[in-house]
């Protein structure tokens, strides 16, 4: 589209030039302030000007939460660096994607990068991150839950530091549970609850759009049913075996395939993400969802502003994870932010320190009960202010523990993409075809034989 | 009654035609006119013409951003893997039949628009004009957005206006389907682009030679019979510079795809699949390559309209 828009303007600006003593004098200006842009770009820039360095925090748009632990701490560092946030897109892929190709172009500015689980590998395997030292490692990893450590690692080396970790909880209307006769202090199955959705003509709100978030699904089916999209792992790409076609993958589409035709996933299970699924919920036909916990605070969020009853949040139920099968626990998704310190860095011991005091458990805890999300750290689970404002946290430790990551490796792109391709829509799955579909992609995909 | 054109206006000889001698002042004036368009020329060299080349160096190789090191050359393989994938050749297709729609209803409702604009009364011309081309000063995302956020199946509008009419309903899944899909994808281009045509239609239609219509109102003709004699034939260079923009630019269609589907329901268009091999895959050996191909695509459109319909490119400027 520009280029086009540029033959038009170029016609109709000619002769809009001013006279030119006017257009001298704007010269200059513009000179000028050519070059105070420049020098306050040095500045930012030359961390090292005026004796304190800054560090560069890229984050992910929250509530303002990271902002706010970023000033906290360089209030604590007491003029020994100062923490500048920088944020970053919405969408995980999108971050990613502006991240590496500054860090392919050895991207000094970037200190501190809040980095999404799934694509940590892929920067370690690059060279991107700056190796953690070994006493910075002992010291971030004590009670932290065991998901967030094993997303933070690659080639049994800690190359991030753990900051908050996501799950998603299975949430119900406990009038809908109670109505169909699920007890929901035992674990429940897929089966059963699409069951009691139907006989109560109310949805089970999954997400099926074409994203990370099927991925995202998928993946705690597979695990839940016992395997994992990847089977044998390697950092050669033709030499990574998939899991799709085992028994547990061929599970996992029926049970996809199951959920998308009973009829209780909506009208849109196609294009249904996170934040649709939860505003169905919400809704007259909400009976199940499976979500992260960020869905309660909106709700109330919701009760505060007039938009919505009170009595609807007071009917939240709040469950770990369907199971795939009765007898083996599921394996709930695993998400969350940890934090990379750039290897191009100027300073990266400054780096780690600042990461230890961003993680601190007094600001994993301020930054679950502002903008819910749930902390690393197993201790912020007891906080009295924690579980006042969110009495599921106890559900989220658990949940934290028992979750699973997607396949860690540098080419998740690609392995994630391959699945989002052939499992979409969901209730295309077909459980002899599909598997084998996806299978036969990923590996071309991955031998760099076909497109994606 | 034949098709009525003005005789050709005499060209007169630019002034700087090659002659057999070439004099002095054509000499300087040729300078000079190397000198003003000079450094245009320089700066678009810099900024297209080195990029295009970096990129059909690149598609020779296999080449990925996160690993440089293993950087190798392979020849004209990656055509190869493009080439032999259906997705390339779906996305062909796709971008054609998005291309081909919105062009040709782009032409029919700029032309109406143009006709409008040139017959309102003066009072209300510039708050019309201004009016119609609201929608093209729209940035493409935003406007992607806002048809999206009509259509959802949640927030929009759209499925409770409309559920009169058969096939809607309020569990219409507009971007759950190919067809629907492109459907609101083709209605947002549309919206946002009918403006530029009709702009470059209003220009055309300002050049109609008033005296052509006189006379044929004279001899009886009816509206039908100016529009097709007079008016039409007058305008048709300014119909084909139109059509090839736009085709060029509908052919490079990304924003709405991006915004909408993202690529689901079999939605891309060979942009798309440029940008999810460069920037998602950060294959830049492959989607050079996706990229050099898309290339030559548009340069084959650009030049088959300007050999085969004989676009007169220096017409749409007022030169000539």
């Amino acid at each position: 589209m520009p280029d086009v828009s540029r033959v038009g303007d170029d016609s109709m600006r000619t002769g809009r030039a001013g006279p030119p003593h006017s257009r001298r004098r704007r010269r200059g200006i513009a000179g000028a302030a050519a070059a105070g842009l420049l020098s306050s770009v040095l500045a930012a820039c030359g961390s090292d000007e005026g004796g304190v360095p800054t560090l560069t925090w890229y984050t992910n748009p929250d509530s303002g939460g990271q902002a706010e632990i970023a000033a906290r701490c360089t209030e604590a560092a007491d003029g020994e660096y100062v923490i500048e946030s920088a944020v970053l897109p919405r969408e995980a892929s999108q971050q990613r994607e502006q991240l590496i190709r500054r860090l392919a172009a050895n991207d000094a500015s970037i200190d501190i990068m809040s980095l999404d689980p799934p694509f940590i590998p892929e920067f370690a395997e690059a060279g991107f991150l700056a190796p953690v030292p070994e006493d910075v490692a002992d010291r971030v990893t004590e009670d932290v839950v065991e998901s967030a450590i094993e997303g933070s690692t690659w080639n049994d080396e800690l190359v991030a530091v753990p900051f908050w970790a996501n799950t998603q909880l299975l949430w119900y209307r406990e009038s809908v549970a109670e109505a169909a006769g699920l007890d929901m202090s035992q674990p429940v199955t897929w089966d059963e609850i699409v069951q009691a959705a139907q006989e109560q003509d109310v949805q089970v709100g999954v997400q099926g759009i074409r994203a990370e978030a099927l991925t995202v699904w998928f993946n705690a089916l597979i695990e839940s049913a016992g395997g994992s999209i990847i089977e044998e792992n390697s950092t050669d790409p033709s030499e990574i075996e998939l899991g799709l076609t085992s028994e547990a993958g061929i599970r996992a589409a029926e049970v996809m395939r199951m959920i998308a035709t009973s009829g209780t996933a909506g009208p849109a299970l196609s294009t249904a993400n996170e934040d649709s699924t939860a505003t169905a919920f919400e809704g007259p036909n909400g009976g199940f969802n499976v979500n992260y916990p960020f869905i309660y605070p909106r709700a109330l969020a919701g009760v505060e502003a007039g938009t919505m009853d009170a009595s609807v949040p007071e009917d939240y139920g709040w469950a770990i994870y369907p199971r795939v099968d009765a007898d083996t626990p599921a394996a709930p998704p695993y998400g969350g932010i940890n934090l990379g310190v750039g290897a191009f860095s100027e300073h990266p011991d400054l780096a780690f320190a600042a990461t230890e005091c961003i993680t601190s458990t007094e600001n994993q805890a301020y930054y679950f009960v502002t903008n819910g999300n749930p902390a690393s750290d197993t201790a912020v689970y007891d906080d009295p202010e924690v579980l006042e404002q969110f009495p599921m946290a106890p559900t989220i430790r658990d949940s934290l523990e028992l979750a699973a990551p997607r396949p860690q490796t540098p080419y998740y792109s690609e392995v994630s993409g391959g699945i989002q391709r052939v499992y979409h829509p969901p209730s295309s799955v077909e459980p002899e075809q599909t598997p084998e579909q996806a299978t036969e992609l990923i590996n071309a995909v991955l031998r760099k034989e076909q497109l994606l | 009654m034949s098709t009525t054109t003005l005789p050709p206006a005499e060209k007169t000889q630019p002034v700087s035609a090659p002659d057999a001698k070439t004099s002095d002042r054509a000499k300087s004036e040729r300078k000079l006119g190397w000198l003003l368009a000079g450094p245009a020329l320089a700066v678009m060299l810099l900024v297209t013409a080195y990029p295009i080349a970096q990129a059909v160096y690149d598609s020779l190789f296999d080449f990925r951003l996160t690993d440089p090191d293993n950087r190798s050359f392979t020849g004209l393989s990656n055509y190869g893997v493009i080439l032999s994938d259906w997705l390339w050749w779906r996305s062909l297709l796709v971008t054609g039949f998005i291309t081909l729609v919105t062009v040709a209803v782009e032409l029919v409702l700029g032309f109406a628009l143009a006709m409008v604009m040139a017959k309102a009364l003066s009072t209300i011309r510039p708050v019309l004009r201004a009016a119609i081309l609201i929608p093209y000063a729209v940035i493409t995302v935003v406007s992607a957005f806002a048809w999206q956020f009509a259509f959802d199946i949640q927030t929009g509008f759209v499925n409770s206006w409309f559920g009169w009419l058969p096939g809607i309903s309020g569990d219409t899944d507009w971007f759950g389907g190919t067809w629907t899909s492109l459907l609101v994808i083709c209605l947002a281009e549309i919206w946002k682009t009918t403006p530029f045509i009709s702009l470059l239609l209003l220009a055309g239609l300002a050049q109609v030679p008033e005296v052509l219509q006189e006379a044929a109102k004279v001899d009886g003709a009816s509206w039908w019979q100016r529009m097709r004699k007079v008016t039409l034939p007058n305008m048709k260079a300014a119909i084909m510079v139109a059509l090839l923009f736009r085709t060029l630019d509908a052919f490079r269609v990304f924003d709405s795809i991006f915004i909408m589907t993202g690529g689901a329901n079999a939605t891309e268009s060979v942009s798309f699949l440029a940008y999810r091999q460069t920037i998602s895959r950060l294959e830049i050996g492959l989607g050079s390559a996706v990229s050099v191909l898309l290339f030559l695509a548009v340069v084959f459109i650009a030049m088959s309209f300007i050999k085969g319909f004989k676009v007169d490119l220096s017409q749409s400027r007022g030169e000539g």
